[in-house]
């Protein structure tokens, strides 16, 4: 039976601590990244696993776990930036292990966690990621993708979108900002076949919920990639995080799909779609771009980017329909 | 000289002997990356994991920065877990080499020791190693495939004993000893089972029950004293390694220590190495002692912590002391040349000495360049500040 979030929400209203992260972190007010832990904490304590969670280096892990203070409740560990893919795998291996050897319960259902931001997912992280799905692990490995390097101060990453104002890439008289396209970080984690790799929103709980759930209950490794605002350099306000959420799905910004064993399916089909500029007017990070005399340009070009995508996801659900490839 | 007795024996790699002392140990993960000359430890002990000779989880993972990280995990879920690698490798660690020991997580890495890059290399010298010398690893080093055997072994209750809990390097340099074949003599499954006992699982990660985190932001209100800390576990490193290595001879009959003297009683002239070339230099102070020259040598098995009690109680009041180094420090002195120097410092009756640095990128050092080092320190031709070479085409 799939998780049910009014359930969800009488469950863990009274019994925070069960979640395992609580309140006394010091990430911003309003910031995405601690819904999208609870969000998946909440699915892996609902389900009756127990988790073990590991943390890439990132605004996440430096605020939550300031010495002697921690925020988290459960098992936790913070390896280095770049490998928390790889910590998880030896983790993961280690209770595997364990049960063989007769020195841990064969019945013990842990889940094993793995959160990092979108710097240690699409850049300097991604070699131990990709080495993680291939290996097989049964790791979720969760993204929470505030689309730059937030804990530094607001750098350019991999996942940082076109025309975005980041300290790296920032808007200039002569480049308007991040002039790249930001990588199809689930398109190449889905590659790797024997993977349930998908989109979630915090403004779906019900979808996010769900693909937890799958995720978990996949018999391999996993990956969500979560969008997660960052209110501090996405000069957004700090109660804005839900509804940014909401339209970067509504402008196709944030399409909501999952690629299952090679098999895509969208999950969530807007019956009518906001156009993107939308989308970029509500954040000042993008103020300087739409400001420059080309804006426009830019911006047409952008939401053609989008409109296509969207035409291949809906192709792709099509063509792969049943066509499990593992 | 250790007596090994032929008969027990067998006539292995180092590669094998170290493979052979993993699957005894059995622990529970390896994670593991190919690299020369480590390689065939690799590739042995896949073997073993493929055949079902051991019970370990092996972690083939895709480079040796995962490879150790992913140890680092497993460490700290409360498996007993080990890795080895070379060169590059190691460098390429490097990271999570210091993350592992400041975590206090007892990993035992054999480290077979190969030049570092760059000009690429594949043949034997210690700059691998001794880039990290500080990373708060206890580093070993092996003469022979029996100490290569023997240490690892060894290694784990030193690592894993609850005053200590550091990670520790074995080292045996690449190709000499690792593709090198000699006689081991092994000691029974049983006997190493029991001697490694099952490790005792400190704040494990997968206890639930007792939720831990492992690898907070630790800042300048703490992160001191945690280094402070670390130095302290190093101490009690260097009080309980004669106790573990008493253990081991127990059922061994190999007696190791933190250094080892050869013919030292009344030497006036001594040399100092680490590694293989000790075999090489005891070979030519039998020569020299032939032709009456009062020469020995002090082996150097423990080179983290470093024993400056033992250097300052066998090298204090000789005639000289040479140190052979096969590393480099650019800019500096060669790192074992500096260590004992730093130590002879508060001797009462100081050495003069003499540093030679040798063999990098796997050249040969052969017994005539052993004993032209000691004729130098014989005949007064040794300058403390002068770093000379030994088989170099200058
Ligand atoms: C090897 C290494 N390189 C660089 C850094 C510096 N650094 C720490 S966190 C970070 C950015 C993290 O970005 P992201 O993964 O997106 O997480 P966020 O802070 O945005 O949540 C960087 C560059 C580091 N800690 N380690
Ligand atoms: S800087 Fe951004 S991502 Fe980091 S805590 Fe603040 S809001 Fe969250
Ligand atoms: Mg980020």
């Amino acid at each position: 039976m799939p998780v049910n979030y009014i359930d969800m929400a009488r469950t863990f209203k009274s019994n925070a601590e069960q979640v395992g992260l609580v309140q006394g972190h010091r990430l911003c007010p309003g910031c995405g990244a601690p819904v999208v832990v609870k969000f998946t904490l909440m699915t892996v304590r609902k389900l009756g696993f127990e988790p073990v969670v590991g943390l890439a280096t990132g605004c996440l892990e430096v605020s939550t776990t300031i010495y002697p203070y921690t925020a988290w409740t459960v098992p936790y560990i913070h390896n280095a930036f770049e490998n928390v893919a790889a910590t998880m795998s030896g983790v993961e291996t280690a209770a595997k292990s364990l049960k063989k050897f007769g020195e841990m319960p064969e019945d013990k259902k842990f889940a094993f966690i793995a959160f990092a931001g979108d710097g240690g997912t699409y850049d300097i992280g991604i070699q131990s990621l990709s080495g993680m799905v291939e290996r097989g692990h049964k790791v979720l490995y969760v993204l929470y993708d505030n689309e730059g390097y937030m804990n530094t101060g607001n750098q350019r990453s991999g996942g940082t979108p076109t025309g975005s104002n980041t300290t790296t890439a920032p808007v200039g008289k002569v480049i308007p900002g991040k002039v790249q396209i930001k990588k199809s970080i689930v398109d190449i984690i889905g590659a790797h076949e024997g993977v349930y790799a998908a989109t979630a929103s915090i403004s779906d709980p019900a979808d996010f919920f769900a693909k937890v759930e799958k995720a978990l209950n996949f018999d391999g490794p996993s990956f969500i990639a979560a969008l997660s605002p960052c209110i501090r350099f996405w000069r957004i306000p700090d109660g804005a995080a839900n509804s940014i959420s909401k339209l970067a799905v509504e402008t196709k910004y944030w399409p909501l799909y999952e690629i299952d064993r090679g098999v895509y399916r969208i999950t969530r089909k807007p019956r009518q779609f906001k156009p993107l500029i939308e989308f970029l007017k509500a954040q000042g990070r993008f103020k300087p771009l739409l400001s420059r005399p080309d804006a426009d340009k830019i911006v047409n070009a952008l939401q053609e980017y989008v409109d296509k995508r969207w035409e291949r996801l809906l192709a792709l659900e099509e063509a792969t329909k049943d066509k499990y490839l593992r | 000289m250790m007596n090994i007795d032929l008969k027990k024996s067998k006539a292995v790699t180092g590669a094998a002997a170290v493979a052979n002392a993993m699957r005894q140990i059995e622990p529970h993960v390896v994670a593991a990356y190919p690299i020369t000359p480590q390689t065939p430890i690799v590739e042995y002990f896949a073997k073993f994991v493929a055949d079902g000779v051991v019970r370990t989880e092996m972690i083939p993972v895709e480079s040796e920065h995962s490879a150790m990280s992913a140890v680092v995990g497993a460490a700290a879920a409360g498996a007993r877990a080990m890795t080895a690698t070379s060169a590059n490798g190691l460098a390429l660690m490097h990271e999570i080499v210091y993350i592992a020991a400041s975590s206090r997580l007892p990993i035992v890495m054999p480290v077979v020791n190969r030049a570092l890059s760059g000009p690429i290399n594949i043949h034997c010298d210690h700059s691998d190693a001794m880039a990290e010398r500080d990373s708060g690893w206890i580093q070993l080093y092996a003469e022979t495939n029996q100490e290569a055997y023997d240490l690892t072994i060894l290694a784990i209750k030193l690592a894993e004993h609850e005053d200590v809990r550091l990670p520790v390097m074995v080292n045996l340099d690449g190709f000499i000893l690792s593709h090198g074949v000699e006689p081991v003599e092994f000691l029974s499954d049983e006997v190493v089972k029991e001697f490694v006992g099952k490790p005792k699982k400190v704040y494990p990660l997968l206890d639930t029950e007792n939720p831990v985190t492992y690898g907070p932001l630790d800042l300048y209100d703490y992160y001191f004293e945690h280094k402070r800390q670390q130095v302290e576990a190093m101490e009690h490193a260097k009080k309980l390694f004669p106790r573990v290595a008493e253990e081991f001879e127990k059922i061994s009959g190999r007696k190791y220590d933190f250094v080892e003297p050869y013919k030292l009683d009344d030497a006036e002239y001594v040399m100092v190495a680490l590694g293989s070339t000790n075999s090489t230099i005891k070979y030519v102070v039998d020569w020299m002692r032939e032709e009456g020259f009062k020469v020995g040598a002090l082996k150097i098995w423990m080179f983290r912590p470093f024993p400056k009690e033992k250097i300052q109680y066998y090298l204090n009041g000789r005639k000289a002391v040479v140190v052979l180094d096969r590393a480099a420090s650019f800019g500096a002195e060669a790192p074992l040349y500096e260590a004992v120097k730093s130590a002879l410092y508060e001797a009462t009756i100081r050495p003069r000495l003499g540093s030679y640095v040798y063999g990098l990128g796997g050249r040969d050092i052969v017994p005539e360049h052993i004993r032209k080092a000691f004729m130098d320190a014989i005949e007064g031709n040794l300058l403390v500040d002068e770093q000379r070479y030994l088989g170099l085409r200058e």
